[in-house]
């Protein structure tokens, strides 16, 4: 790119910067732009009706297969239908429990329980997480113990913590944060250690230290880590929070696990299977809301891979990137630069532009 | 778009010819102790002026982007002196190392928001420097959307943005495509011309070298020494694939090979 530049000037004479733009060299201007539009890839996101439906209806299928394999088992008569009630009963039973007050209250207890034990154990899962990665000292004091705690199923707690709080909210809100803030730890913890140097390099060399590495480069870099964490941390809170409810049945205040112990102590199957589906549909939603950020901070970083078929169908056909049509553009842009090599022109309609 | 983009090195300017912008003096680096001891560096003296595009060139293990992380400030020699008098170094890395979770813009910005700059001047200044780079329009897209020459002026960019006097770069473009890379050349020799920046260039394509460098720099590897220094008096523009070019190529690959010979016994 043989381009008309003045003999060199230095640093005395430097212009503003405001000349630093493109103009003055049109044919790397035309070649470079041309070379970056075919460079930029092509994806396109399909309407959000079109990728919601492809999310939704493979689960649909699953669900209906289920229910059906479940009439079918019903139909054998291997169970007498009061043990072993159809599914048509048990989701009838469900949606009239919709339209009760009492299930609304049990709910949102059940949900302020959840929410608080889970909010707590994040916070203290988070401090803990943090501090273990900074530390040295203390990862080796207790960074082992924290996977053990994880491990621990969180019944086993319960003794323990009915013998300290009696048969109370602090019982099960101690088993839900013991069964929870491991996790969220762990989470921060492996976020912490799989930060790649190379961005802390470039962290510092921009002038990054202490708080403000943590907070432009280490805290982002490990939120992938850190959102697995938060998700495990939930299924644990949401398990220990259902093991709480079942043991621990506070006078007075109705839940969907007292509910669920109700309904088994009164030999009520078709209860029992409706506060299951109860817990089903909330484990659910949630995990549809955590599957939700996680896709978008993917899909933020592209880390969505290509090859993964749900994305394909969820995207709609699309051809690839460097077929046919591709390639020929290309390798008119090729002929540009080698003409511009060669100290011709390059012809205007193979240059191509950016944007 | 008038205003000057590097203040202090405007500051500077009208002096700065002569001036020496960086000087090395003496340094060592040793990593680890014992039988797992490795010396990196070993008297490394190098004097760069202000302004000038100086290429470190060198094979495997002559401890060029050591010398790069020391004038960078992110490591510390073992021996020795490094004096940036008092100027601003930015670095720039073979991979992009563009920060994946923010768009092109937000990459740039983040040394601007290290320093304190008020959200309107960023904006400002980011679209600046990005259409220095010819990346104007380009601030909304994310590092996965770009191609690697772009991830890599993006990546110029937010060296820019880092007020730099001095550019480290390491192995900026080792990983592009000839066509790609080529073109690059042509947009770094232009934006150092322009800006009067010191550039200290990682490299181990000779070819690359004697096309940038005003100087090469020539390292021996373990431990890394100044080997040689060569001046490089061909006119700019420089092309690649000129004779000139190849002539002193040709010199200077005898010369490094030599240097590596010596490790074949």
């Amino acid at each position: 790119m043989a381009t008309e530049i003045d003999v060199p000037t230095r640093a005395h004479e430097r212009p503003d910067l405001a000349k630093a733009r493109p103009g003055d060299a049109p044919e790397v201007d035309a070649t470079l732009a041309g070379l970056d539009a075919l460079d930029i890839p092509t994806a396109r996101r399909a309407p959000l009706l079109a990728r919601s439906w492809a999310a939704t209806w493979p689960k649909l299928g699953a669900l209906v297969l289920f229910l059906l394999l479940w009439q079918v088992v019903v139909w054998t008569g291997w169970k007498p239908t009061y043990v072993l009630p159809g599914p048509v009963t048990a989701l009838r039973e469900f949606g009239s429990r919709l339209g009760t007050g009492h299930f609304w209250e049990a709910l949102a207890r059940t949900l302020v329980r959840a929410v608080e034990g889970y909010a707590l154990a994040v916070l203290i899962g988070g401090v803990v997480g943090v501090a273990v990665a900074r530390f040295t000292l203390l990862r080796t004091a207790v960074g082992s113990f924290i996977t053990a705690l994880q491990t621990m199923p969180s019944i086993v707690w319960f003794p323990l913590a009915i013998l300290l709080f009696k048969l109370s909210e602090s019982a099960i809100m101690f088993v839900v944060i013991l069964g929870a803030a491991p996790s969220v730890a762990n989470g921060v913890i492996y976020g912490v250690d799989y930060v790649p140097p190379l961005l802390v390099r470039v962290g510092r060399s921009m002038g990054a230290r202490g708080f403000s590495l943590y907070r432009h480069v280490v805290a982002p870099a490990a939120l992938p880590s850190v959102l697995a964490g938060l998700k495990q941390g939930w299924a644990f809170a949401w398990r220990s929070l259902m093991a709480g409810e079942l043991l621990v049945i506070v006078p007075g205040h109705p839940s969907i696990g007292a509910d669920l112990q109700n309904s088994r102590e009164l030999i009520d199957t078709v209860g029992v299977m409706a506060s299951m589906i109860t817990i089903f549909v909330v484990g659910v939603i949630v995990d549809a809301a955590f599957n939700a950020a996680d896709a978008r901070m993917r899909q933020r970083r592209g880390l969505v891979a290509e090859g993964n078929s749900a994305v394909r169908a969820a995207r709609g056909r699309r051809k690839p990137p460097n077929d046919g049509a591709g390639a020929n553009e290309r390798a008119n842009a090729i002929t540009a630069i080698d003409a511009a090599v060669i100290g011709t022109a390059p012809d205007a309609s193979s240059g191509g532009h950016a944007g | 778009m008038t205003t000057a983009l590097t203040g202090s090195a405007v500051d500077t300017g009208a002096a700065a010819q002569a001036d020496t912008a960086l000087r090395i003096d003496g340094v060592s680096r040793v990593f680890g102790a014992g039988p797992a001891r490795v010396q990196a560096l070993d008297d490394v003296s190098l004097e760069v002026r202000a302004g000038e595009f100086v290429c470190l060139l060198g094979a495997s293990g002559c401890g060029k982007s050591t010398l790069l992380g020391l004038v960078a400030g992110l490591d510390a020699p073992s021996a020795g002196t490094v004096d940036t008098t008092g100027r601003r170094v930015g670095m720039m890395f073979q991979d992009s190392a563009l920060l994946p979770w923010l768009t092109a813009g937000g990459n740039v910005e983040v040394p601007l928001k290290l320093r304190g700059i008020r959200k309107a001047e960023r904006r400002e200044r980011t679209e600046r420097l990005l259409s220095m780079v010819r990346l104007a329009g380009m601030a909304d897209r994310r590092p996965h959307e770009l191609s690697g020459g772009m991830r890599q002026r993006v990546s110029l960019a937010r060296a820019f943005a880092q007020e730099a006097d001095i550019l480290c770069m390491d192995e900026p473009f080792g990983a592009l495509d000839a066509m790609t890379r080529d073109l690059l050349h042509d947009e770094l020799e232009r934006i150092w011309r322009e800006t009067g920046v010191t550039v200290l260039f990682v490299t181990h394509d000779v070819r690359e070298a004697v096309r940038l460098g005003d100087r090469i720099v020539l390292l021996s590897s373990r431990p890394g020494r100044v080997a040689e220094i060569f001046d490089v008096d061909i006119d700019r523009p420089r092309r690649i694939d000129s004779a000139h070019v190849a002539e002193l190529a040709t010199t200077v690959t005898a010369r490094l090979r030599e240097e590596v010979g010596r490790h074949g016994h």
